[in-house]
């Protein structure tokens, strides 16, 4: 094939080209994220093997010694609880209340508009002002419970101050925020999987909680799957509200990984054992984005 | 919407369904509800759910006092845009890379973006500080806007969309006498347009409502945006009482629930394409 070889020489020439084209459009993209992501995550691993640095005595390597002070501080194993305590909650009710709502908003209700906007709305509050909102439910003898459990003579609870109820109070604003983000993608999904399929499973004498189970729920899973994911990612990353509610108190018991994190390197501008926490929550997400992408997500083409 | 035909009788589970979402509808903006009310009336009863009880914007006056409000909102304002314009041309290009060009590393790289998705700018925020400090960013505008603008999530959509636009397009543009950067402009941001609103109004409301970085980045109130100057407003240390602190939050609130309120079909249309990929 005389013709094809000529062509040779121009065909490794585009090639050549392309692939010139191609990094120059990424490049933007690779300087930020080398800046705030690569370089970062390098730096934080640094930082995790070398000791805190003062004024007089410069910081230096110390292998794992940071990691090993973590696991000796009961703190570590406190907080540690209360993130387990607060995604073992927040992920399953979330999911749950997320699925109810959209099988009710899907149905024709009257005022469908209505609740699928009630659903929605803490959505798009910013969390810090969900907190504020929910402040004032919270607040012991003043607050919107204490004055309706008030009325059944019940005594007056300070629902954030003390340690067997803090954590609960947080995590309720947590799955209020979330609950209704989870739902609009169920509703998508719902809206992809054809009536027929109902009539059937009604004609051949299904029940509805029957249609629910052996139907829906499998063919939900992908979506289930997504949502977990993401409610997953939250539970790390949710963590505005303690700011104003609590601020990790009473005693600890509403002190979550992110929100200690913070302190430590914030507050009391310990960068080592900040950086050495920070690593293993990366290692946590690190497994999370190998379970999505080997196990979890067989729909989507990357290549 | 309400197509419950009147000639059919209703069966009683579904009143009892219709209930229990109205119910739960309820509870849900409850919240927004007692704050609006608590708003409106003066301090020692904005407890006392009498409805005689007279109403007064005493308290959005005393907010709006209160704070440097307006200049905390341009900066949300200009926290928004700067990340949104940021975001579409970095993510344009970026997708447009990984769509069209084959070029060695392409799909290493690409799982490098993708992880992104999972090593959150939120848990880098002790040594993302010290490189925003070592850029001279504290403080600033693009210093909050700048970790986020490289978004994967964007990157991942807008890859998406540019592979689902048929290869036929952009020959005929090249034959035409399109450049490559041509046929980027002329096929496949038009075609991807769809796209381009949902991402911007979830970016939108995703950094409207950002709370941690900004804290950590901004020391002066001249650069403070509304969340954080929210959170300080309504501290419990600060010793405002909470028809003003309802007051404020609500006007905070207000400006994004308004929108929501107006476009409410498109905004849970654009959730609904950015969550699905």
């Amino acid at each position: 094939m005389p013709t094809a070889r000529a062509l040779d020489p121009i065909a490794s020439r585009q090639r050549r080209l392309h692939a010139l084209y191609g990094w120059m459009l990424l490049a933007p993209a690779l300087i930020l994220l080398t800046l705030f992501a690569f370089l970062p995550t390098a730096t934080t691993l640094i930082a995790s093997v070398h000791s805190r640095g003062t004024a007089r005595r410069p910081s230096m390597f110390n292998g794992a010694e940071n990691y090993a002070d973590l696991l000796a501080d009961p703190t570590f194993w406190t907080v540690l609880g209360n993130n387990l305590v607060y995604a073992g909650i927040t992920i399953p009710v979330s999911i749950a209340l997320a699925l109810l709502m959209a099988l009710w908003a899907d149905r024709h209700l009257p005022l469908r508009g209505f609740v699928r906007g009630a659903y929605f709305t803490p959505t798009i509050l910013p969390m810090i002002a969900a907190a504020n909102l929910w402040l004032f439910f919270y607040t012991p003898g003043l607050g919107v419970i204490d004055s309706v459990t008030g009325l059944f003579g019940l005594p007056p609870v300070n629902w954030l101050g003390q340690p067997q109820t803090a954590l609960g109070a947080v995590i309720a604003v947590t799955v209020w925020k979330e609950a209704g983000f989870f739902m609009i993608f169920y509703l998508a999904a719902l809206q992809t999987i054809p009536p027929d399929l109902k009539e059937a499973a009604l004609v051949e004498g299904a029940g509805r909680l029957t249609y629910l189970r052996r139907v829906l729920l499998p063919l939900l899973m992908p979506t289930t799957a997504f949502i977990f994911i993401n409610a997953l990612i939250n539970s790390v990353k949710l963590i505005d509200h303690l700011f104003i509610l609590t601020k990790g108190g009473p005693n600890n018991t509403t002190k979550l990984v992110l929100y200690w994190i913070w302190e430590m390197a914030f507050s009391y501008f310990d960068r080592a054992h900040a950086a050495a926490l920070t690593v293993l929550v990366l290692a946590v997400l690190g497994a999370v984005a190998v379970l999505q992408f080997a196990v979890l997500d067989k729909r989507i083409h990357y290549r | 919407m309400t197509s419950v035909k009147a000639t059919r009788p209703i069966p009683f589970g579904d009143i009892l369904e219709a209930a229990g979402a109205w119910l739960l509808a309820l509870v849900w903006i409850a919240p927004l509800l007692f704050a609006a009310w608590a708003s409106l009336h003066a301090p020692g009863q904005a407890l006392d759910f009498s409805l005689d009880a007279p109403f007064t914007l005493e308290n959005y006056r005393a907010a709006w006092a209160a704070a440097p409000w307006p200049t905390y909102a341009l900066n949300t304002l200009l926290l928004v845009s700067f990340t949104l314009a940021g975001q579409l041309v970095l993510c344009t290009l970026a997708g447009y890379a990984f769509a069209r060009f084959s070029f060695p590393g392409r799909e290493a790289l690409f799982v490098l973006v993708l992880l992104q998705l999972f090593i959150l700018p939120e848990v880098l925020i002790v040594e993302n500080y010290a490189m925003a400090a070592r850029l001279g960013l504290i403080d600033s505008i693009a210093g909050m806007g700048l970790p986020y603008v490289a978004s994967a999530f964007g990157i991942f959509l807008l890859r998406q969309a540019f592979k689902s636009v048929p290869l036929e397009l952009e020959e005929a543009a090249r034959v035409e006498g399109c450049s490559f950067m041509g046929v980027l402009w002329r096929v496949y941001v038009p075609a991807a347009r769809p796209v381009y609103l949902a991402y911007a109004l979830v970016s939108v409301a995703t950094h409207w409502n950002n709370f941690l970085w900004p804290l950590i980045v901004t020391n002066a109130p001249a650069t403070r945006p509304l969340t954080v100057g929210l959170s300080l407003f309504g501290a419990p240390e600060s010793g405002v009482n909470i028809s003003i602190i309802s007051a404020a939050t609500l006007m905070v609130v207000a400006p994004l629930m308004m929108a929501f309120l107006i476009f409410q079909r498109q905004f849970i249309q654009a959730f609904l394409r950015a969550g699905i990929r």
